[in-house]
C-alpha cells in the first residue's frame, strides 16, 4: 500500500528495499513467527531439538519419531500364529542418528587407527585429566597403581625398537661412549630422600661415571621432546600452581610416588611444568613465592639462583679452529649440519667407507596416470593343474578299491564324469540316485549286455567291412570270433525288457517318489515291488500283492505300480538330487465343492406351493464373511480363527459318483418351477452356468430390438406362468429340426409350424388350457416376431443345455396341465415362446408408437439398422438349420402382416402387452425384409 | 410427567403427481433417492447418470464415463460419492462434485445389475447377471473385489445392504441374506426369479418381489412368510418393489402402467396408481415423505400425497 501510494502522490519520494506482496482481498496479516516457535533444521530438514540423549542438541529419530517413519513401530516385525517374531537385541546404535555414527560422532563407523597403530603421544587432555582426577581423587597416587597393573599397551615402533636393543628411557641412536666431562651438581643443592632412579636423575649419571671403564658405551640420553603446549593463562612463564602432592604430603609423598615409574614427573608434569622436575630443590622453579600454609619447610624459601647451574664452559662443538657460532662463515656451517645430523656411528665393513656425499634425496615418481576405461577388477585365470598327478592318483584308487572300470578313456581328466571325480578326491556320494542303471544290474547281467552290445557293434562292423573292403582282411578275423556270441543272450526279451526297466526305476525307488504316499501299505507294496523290479525278478508282485484283493483288483494294482514305475521315473538323476520332491502330489482327481449345498428343490417348492415358507424353504449356513469386509462394515468377525472365506470347501473326488447324482432329475415334478432348477442343475453340472451367458450375449440386443423384449418378456412369463403353453413352445425352440411335427392348434400352428414336439404333447397341454387364450390383436402380432426372436435364441443357447431344458420342460408341461391355477394373470400362451430362461429383463425403453413418437427418429434408425445387423449374423449362422423351415415362416409372416399392422394401429387399448410390443417398427421392419 | 407420544399420522401414500423430469437420456434403468431423499439419481440407457434435484425439477449434473447403458446407482451417506453399476459390466465410483469417475472396479463378467454403499461408504457391493455379488473396496487402491459371493445359481437382480448385512435376490428364486455378524448365509427358497428386494425400516422383515407378480414379506430371522401382495403383473421384467417411509404399505411396479400399493399388514390394495402408459421402469421411496420417484419412459415423476402443495409451485 505505501508503494502505491508513493507511486501516486509523491513521486519524489525515496523507497528502499523491496515493497512487500500486497495483500490479498480478506487475508490476514500474517504475523512473524515467535521466537519460541521459530524451529531449527538440520540438513536432511528434521527438526533439531536442542536436547538430546547422547550427543545433546540432535534430533532424535525420524523426524524427531524414533528412528524410522513408523515411530515406534519396529519396521521389521512380523508376528503372526505360525511365525513369531525374532527377538532382537537392540544395541545402543539403535537408537543414534547417522550424525553419531559419522566420522565426527560417538560412535564412529568409519575405519579409525586403533590404538595398536596410533602413536604414543596421549590426547594430552585426557590424560592431564586422569592425572589430575588419580591425583585428587581420595585415595591419591590409584592412576600410579593403574599404570603399573593395568596391561600396557605397547605400539608397533616401541616394539620393534625393543627388539633392536632399546629400552624403555634410552634415547634413540648409536651408543656412545661416556662424554668425559659433565657438569657436577652443584653440592649446595640438597637431595632429600633416596636417589632417583638412574634413568631420571642426572646427577647420578655423573657420580658413577668414575667408574666406567673404557670399552663401555651408553645409550644416547633420551630426549625430552619439547612440550608445545600452548600457554593459555594468563600466569607468569614458568609458573605452575601449588603441587598438590608436595603441598599435601611434602616429601615423604613425593617419595612415595617416586617408587613408581614417572609418578611425580608426570604430575608435575601435568602441572604445566616444561621439564621434568627433580625435586623443587634443583634450581628455578617457578613455584610461588612464599610458603604454602601446609608447607612445613621454610628453610630455602628464599632459595636463589646460582650460576653454578648454568654451563660456564663451551664444549663439545668446538671444532677447534675458532670458526664457529653465529658468525662462522657460511660453508662451515652448511658443512656443518648434515653431518651433526645424519652421521653414522657404527661399525663399517671393510671395504666399505662411510659416503662422502649423502644420497640424493629419493625421487618421487607421479603415479602412472590410468586409463580412463580402466576397472580395477582382477581377473583370475584358472589354475590348470598337470592331469599327470590325478592320473597317478586315480590310478592309484582304482588298484585299491578295485571298484572303477578300466576303461582307457578315463585315463584322461577331461573324459572323468561328476561320480569318479568324487570318487577321486574322495569325496562322500550325493544322496540322490547313482547315475548309471547298471550300478543296479548285477553283475552276470551287467557282463551280458555288454556282450549283447559288443556282438551288435561287431556285427556292425563286420557288416560294413564286408561291405567296403573285401581285402581289409585284419577285420574280419576279429569279427568272426565275436559273432559266436551272437545268438547267446537267448533269454525272452520280455525278461530282458523288464530287466531294462528294473534298471530305470531303479531311480524311482530310490529317490523320494511316493505315488502312493496317501495309502501307506499300496506304498509299501509298490516298493516292494520296485525292488523286485530291480533286481530282474518277474512276477513277482503277486507276492506282494494283497491276498485279499480280488483277480480284478490286482490285476488292476499291477497295471497302476508298472505305470506309476514308468511314470515316477526320474528323467534325469542329477535333476533329481538337487530337487526336493513336494510332500504330496496335488489332488487332481479332486474337486472343492461347498460343504453345503441348497438342494432338494422338489421339496421346497412343494413349501412354495403350499405357502410354507419358513424352516421348509429356508437353508442355512456358514458363511466366512472377508477379515476386511467385516472390518469396512464394523462388524466383528464372528470367525476369527478362520482363514475360509465364503462357504466352507470340502473336496471330492472330481469322477465321484455323487457328483453326478446332484443333479435334480425332473423326473417328479410336481411343481412348477421347473426353470429354476435347470438352471440350478446345469449350475451343477458345469461352474459356467450356459444360460447366463447366452443371455448376456443377448442383452447388448436388446436395447435395440423391441420384439427381442417381448419375446424374451413371453420366455420368462411363461417360464414362471407355467401355462402349459411356453412348455410346448420352448420345446420347439430347443428340439426344433428334430421333431418337425402337423400341428393342432392353429395359433400354435403359426407360431411355430417348424418347431414342435410331438403331437401327444400338445393335446395334453393344450386340453385345458386353450381357454385361457384371451387372442388380441396385440398378441398376434406377437406372435410373428417370435420365430425370429425363436431363431435367435435358439443360436444364442448353447447346445448343451438344450437336452435339459427341452426334457424338463416337457416333463414340466405335461405336469402342468394339472396345476393351472397360478396362471390366473392375463398373459397369453403366445407370450410363452421363447427358452430364455433368464431372469428378469429390463423393462423395455419405450412403450408404443404412439409414445415414441417425441422420440428422435435418428435413433430408431439406428436401432433398425443395428438390428437389421445382428439379425442377419443370426440368419447366417442359422441358415443351414432353418432350411427347411425357412419357406415356412415366410407363408407366415405373410399372412400375419394386416394383422400386424391392425396391431400397430390399436395401441390404445391401455392393455399391458401394448405397450411392450409397441415400438410398432420393429415388426413392421421385421416384416419388411 | 410424561405425555403420550402422540399417535403417528396416518401413512399418506403418494397420490398426486408434482414434478416430472424428461431425462433425455433414453431409458431410465433407475431413479434413485439419495441418502437424505433430497434429490435423486437416475441411470440412463444413453450411457449417462443423471442428478437431480427432483422437487425443483432441476438438472443438477450429469456424469458420464459408463461405457453402456447404467443400470443401478446409489449415492453415499455423505452425498459425495455415487456408485454406479451398468451393462459395460463395470462399477464406477463417482465424484459427485467433480463429476469425474474416481475408480472403475472391473471383474464382473456380465452386466450389473445392482449396486449398493455400505453405511459408511468404505464399500461398494455390486450385484451382476454373472451371478455373483462382489464387494469392492473404496478406501484401498486393490482393483480385486474383497469378497465374491458366489452361492447364487443366477444372476442376481437385486440387492440391499444393512448394517451387517447383505441381502441379495437372484434369479434362481431365492432370498440370500448373508450375516457378516454371525458368519451366515440364509436361503429362503421363493421359486419365481426374485426382481427386487429390500429390508423394511425396522430390519426385521424383508420384502421381495418375484416374477409370479408377487411381493412377499418374509420373516428376516425364520424366514417365515408374513405377507403376500399380489395385484399388479411383474412377469418380465426387473421391476422394483418399495416400503414407504413408515413401513405401512408396500409398494410395487406394475408392467400394466401402475403403481400398486398395499396394507403391509392386512394385505389389501390400498392403491393403484396409475403412473404412466408404460412400464414402470423404477421406483424409489423417498426415506422420510410420502414421496415416490417413478421412472417410465424416459422420464420421471415425483408423486407426493394429496393435500401437498408444491412451494413455489405456481399452482
Amino acid at each position: 500500500a505505501a508503494v502505491e501510494s508513493s507511486d501516486s502522490e509523491e513521486e519524489d519520494l525515496v523507497s528502499y528495499g523491496s515493497a512487500l506482496q500486497p495483500l490479498q482481498e480478506g487475508e490476514r496479516i500474517k504475523k512473524p513467527v515467535p521466537l519460541q516457535e521459530q524451529t531449527v533444521k538440520d540438513a536432511k530438514g528434521r527438526y533439531q531439538r536442542f536436547h538430546g540423549a547422547f550427543t545433546g542438541g540432535f534430533s532424535a529419530g525420524y523426524f524427531n519419531t524414533v528412528g524410522t517413519k513408523e515411530g515406534w513401530t519396529p519396521s521389521a516385525f512380523v508376528s503372526s500364529r505360525q511365525k513369531r517374531a525374532d527377538r532382537t537385541i537392540l544395541g545402543p546404535e539403535d537408537f543414534m542418528d547417522e550424525e553419531d555414527l559419522s566420522e565426527f560422532g560417538i560412535a564412529p563407523k568409519d575405519i579409525t587407527t586403533t590404538d595398536d597403530f596410533a602413536s604414543k603421544a596421549k590426547d594430552r587432555i585426557k590424560e592431564k585429566a586422569r592425572q589430575i582426577a588419580g591425583v585428587v581423587a581420595p585415595i591419591p597416587g590409584t592412576t600410579a597403581f593403574d599404570d603399573l597393573i593395568g596391561p600396557s599397551k605397547i605400539t608397533v615402533g616401541v616394539e620393534l625398537l625393543q627388539k633392536m636393543g632399546w629400552k624403555q628411557g634410552q634415547g634413540i641412536g648409536p651408543r656412545v661412549k661416556r662424554k668425559p666431562c659433565r657438569q657436577k651438581p652443584d653440592p649446595t643443592v640438597k637431595i632429600y630422600g633416596c636417589a632417583l632412579p638412574p634413568g631420571l636423575s642426572e646427577g647420578s649419571e655423573d657420580e658413577e661415571d668414575e667408574y666406567q671403564p673404557e670399552n663401555v658405551t651408553f645409550a644416547p640420553k633420551d630426549v625430552m621432546p619439547v612440550d608445545l603446549t600452548p600457554k593459555e593463562n594468563v600466569h607468569g612463564l614458568g609458573y605452575k600452581g601449588l603441587d598438590p602432592s608436595q603441598a599435601l604430603f611434602g616429601v615423604s609423598g613425593r617419595e612415595h610416588l617416586n617408587l613408581f615409574t614417572g609418578g611425580s614427573e608426570e604430575t608435575s608434569n601435568l602441572l604445566g611444568d616444561l621439564r621434568p622436575s627433580k625435586g623443587r630443590k634443583l634450581g628455578i622453579t617457578g613455584q610461588a613465592f612464599g610458603v604454602g600454609a601446609l608447607e612445613e619447610e621454610d628453610d630455602d624459601i628464599y632459595a636463589t639462583d646460582t650460576l653454578s647451574k648454568y654451563d660456564t664452559v663451551l664444549k663439545d662443538e668446538e671444532p677447534g679452529d675458532g670458526l664457529y657460532g653465529w658468525t662462522a662463515p657460511k660453508q662451515y656451517k652448511s658443512k656443518k649440519r648434515p653431518e651433526r645430523d645424519f652421521k653414522y656411528i657404527g661399525k663399517i665393513l671393510d671395504g666399505f667407507s662411510l659416503a662422502s656425499k649423502s644420497s640424493a634425496p629419493i625421487k618421487i615418481y607421479p603415479p602412472p596416470s590410468l586409463p580412463r576405461n580402466y576397472r580395477p577388477v582382477h581377473y583370475f585365470r584358472p589354475v590348470i593343474i598337470a592331469g599327470n598327478e590325478n592320473c597317478h592318483l586315480h590310478k592309484a584308487l582304482e588298484e585299491s578299491t578295485g571298484k572303477l572300470k578300466s576303461d582307457p578313456a578315463q585315463q584322461s581328466r577331461h573324459a572323468l564324469n561328476a561320480a569318479q571325480r568324487r570318487q577321486q578326491l574322495g569325496e562322500t556320494e550325493l544322496k540322490g540316485p547313482a547315475p548309471s542303471i547298471l550300478e543296479y544290474l548285477s553283475e552276470k547281467d551287467r557282463e551280458r549286455l555288454k556282450e549283447m552290445k559288443q556282438a551288435s557293434e561287431q556285427q556292425m562292423k563286420a557288416k560294413i567291412v564286408s561291405q567296403q573292403s573285401p581285402d581289409s582282411s585284419q577285420q574280419i578275423p576279429a569279427a568272426i570270433p565275436n559273432s559266436r556270441f551272437q545268438p547267446a543272450p537267448s533269454e525272452d526279451a520280455a525278461h530282458k525288457w523288464q530287466m531294462v526297466l528294473g534298471g530305470q526305476l531303479a531311480n524311482a525307488g530310490s529317490s523320494d517318489f511316493k505315488p502312493f504316499a496317501k495309502n501307506p501299505e499300496k506304498q509299501k507294496r509298490y516298493e516292494n515291488y520296485v525292488k523286485s523290479l530291480k533286481k530282474g525278478e518277474k512276477d513277482t508282485l503277486e507276492r506282494f500283492l494283497d491276498p485279499n484283493m480280488t483277480e480284478w483288483e490286482r490285476g488292476r494294482e499291477h497295471e497302476e505300480f508298472f505305470r506309476a514305475a514308468m511314470f515316477y521315473r526320474s528323467s534325469n538323476s542329477t535333476l533329481s538330487s538337487r530337487f526336493t520332491r513336494a510332500k504330496y502330489e496335488d489332488d487332481v482327481d479332486k474337486v472343492e465343492v461347498p460343504r453345503d449345498q441348497e438342494n432338494d428343490i422338489d421339496d421346497k417348492e412343494t413349501a412354495v406351493k403350499m405357502k410354507m415358507f419358513g424352516k421348509l424353504t429356508r437353508d442355512m449356513f456358514e458363511w466366512h464373511p472377508d477379515k476386511l469386509l467385516c472390518k469396512r462394515f464394523n462388524v466383528r468377525d464372528p470367525y476369527p480363527d478362520s482363514s475360509v472365506v465364503g462357504l466352507p470347501k470340502v473336496k471330492r473326488d472330481k469322477y465321484s459318483v455323487f457328483n453326478f447324482l446332484t443333479v435334480p432329475e425332473p423326473t417328479t415334478s410336481v411343481t412348477q418351477a421347473t426353470n429354476e432348477k435347470i438352471q440350478e442343475s446345469n449350475s451343477l453340472n458345469k461352474p459356467k452356468k450356459p444360460s447366463r451367458w447366452d443371455v448376456s450375449d443377448k442383452e447388448k440386443e436388446k436395447k435395440e430390438s423391441i420384439s427381442e423384449f417381448i419375446s424374451l418378456a413371453r420366455s420368462k412369463a411363461d417360464v414362471q406362468q407355467q401355462p402349459p403353453v411356453p412348455a410346448t413352445e420352448e420345446c420347439g425352440t430347443g428340439t426344433s429340426e428334430a421333431l418337425p411335427t402337423p400341428v393342432t392348434d392353429e395359433d400354435k400352428n403359426q407360431e411355430e409350424e417348424s418347431r414342435r414336439p410331438p403331437m401327444d404333447l400338445f393335446k395334453a397341454i393344450f386340453v385345458s388350457s386353450s381357454d385361457e387364450k384371451s387372442s388380441s390383436s396385440e398378441e398376434e402380432s406377437d406372435e410373428e416376431q417370435q420365430p425370429t426372436t425363436s431363431e435367435r435364441e435358439s443360436e444364442t443357447t448353447k447346445p448343451v443345455d438344450v437336452p435339459h431344458s427341452s426334457s424338463s420342460n416337457v416333463q414340466e408341461s405335461v405336469t402342468a396341465t394339472t396345476d393351472s391355477g397360478i396362471s390366473s394373470l392375463p398373459t397369453s400362451k403366445q407370450e410363452l415362446d421363447a427358452t430364455e430362461e433368464f431372469g428378469p429383463k429390463l423393462p423395455p425403453a419405450f412403450c408404443s408408437g404412439r409414445f415414441c413418437k417425441h422420440l428422435d427418429k435418428k435413433e430408431k434408425h439406428r436401432k433398425i439398422r443395428e438390428r437389421h445387423k445382428t439379425k442377419k449374423e443370426g440368419k447366417r449362422k442359422k441358415e443351414k438349420k432353418k432350411k427347411h423351415k425357412k419357406q415356412k415362416n415366410k407363408g407366415k409372416h405373410k399372412n400375419k402382416k394386416p394383422e400386424k399392422a391392425s396391431s400397430s394401429d390399436t395401441t390404445d387399448s391401455s392393455d399391458s402387452l401394448s405397450d411392450m410390443d409397441t415400438t410398432g417398427l420393429s415388426p413392421k421392419e421385421l416384416l419388411r425384409r | 410427567m410424561a405425555f403420550p407420544r402422540p399417535r403417528p399420522a396416518r401413512a399418506e401414500l403418494p397420490r398426486q403427481r408434482v414434478q416430472t423430469l424428461q431425462c433425455g437420456q433414453g431409458a431410465v434403468r433407475a431413479a434413485r433417492f439419495n441418502a437424505d431423499g433430497n434429490y435423486c439419481l437416475t441411470c440412463g440407457s444413453d450411457k449417462t447418470l443423471k442428478l437431480w434435484n427432483p422437487h425443483k425439477g432441476t438438472a443438477l449434473r450429469t456424469y458420464q464415463g459408463h461405457g453402456y447403458e447404467v443400470l443401478d446407482a446409489a449415492g453415499s451417506f455423505d452425498n459425495s460419492q455415487i456408485c454406479s453399476g451398468g451393462a459395460d459390466k463395470a462399477v464406477a465410483l463417482w465424484d459427485v462434485s467433480t463429476g469425474q469417475v474416481v475408480r472403475k472396479y472391473r471383474g464382473h463378467a456380465g452386466k450389473v445389475n445392482c449396486v449398493q454403499f455400505n453405511g459408511e461408504a468404505t464399500v461398494i457391493v455390486s450385484g451382476s447377471i454373472d451371478s455373483t455379488v462382489r464387494c469392492w473396496d473404496c478406501r484401498s487402491r486393490r482393483p480385486d473385489p474383497i469378497q465374491v459371493l458366489d452361492e447364487a445359481k443366477d444372476g442376481i437382480s437385486s440387492l440391499k445392504l444393512s448394517a451387517h448385512e447383505i441381502l441379495t435376490g437372484s434369479v434362481d428364486g431365492r432370498v440370500r441374506r448373508y450375516d457378516l455378524r454371525t458368519g451366515q448365509l440364509f436361503s429362503d427358497y421363493i421359486g419365481s426369479p426374485i426382481t427386487s428386494v429390500c429390508f423394511t425400516k425396522d430390519g426385521q422383515c424383508v420384502l421381495a418381489a418375484s416374477l409370479d407378480s408377487t411381493l412377499r414379506l418374509l420373516d428376516k430371522d425364520t424366514g417365515e412368510l408374513l405377507g403376500e401382495y399380489t395385484g399388479h403383473r411383474s412377469t418380465t421384467y426387473r421391476l422394483d418393489c418399495v416400503l414407504n417411509e413408515q413401513d405401512t404399505h408396500v409398494g410395487c411396479a406394475s408392467e400394466d402402467g401402475h403403481v400398486y400399493f398395499w396394507d403391509l399388514v392386512e394385505g389389501s390394495l390400498a392403491l393403484s396408481l396409475p403412473v404412466g402408459q408404460g412400464v414402470v421402469q423404477s421406483l424409489a421411496f423417498h426415506p422420510r415423505l410420502p414421496c415416490l420417484l417413478v421412472a417410465t419412459q424416459g422420464q420421471v415423476t415425483l408423486w407426493r400425497e394429496d393435500g401437498f402443495q408444491p412451494e413455489g409451485d405456481p399452482g
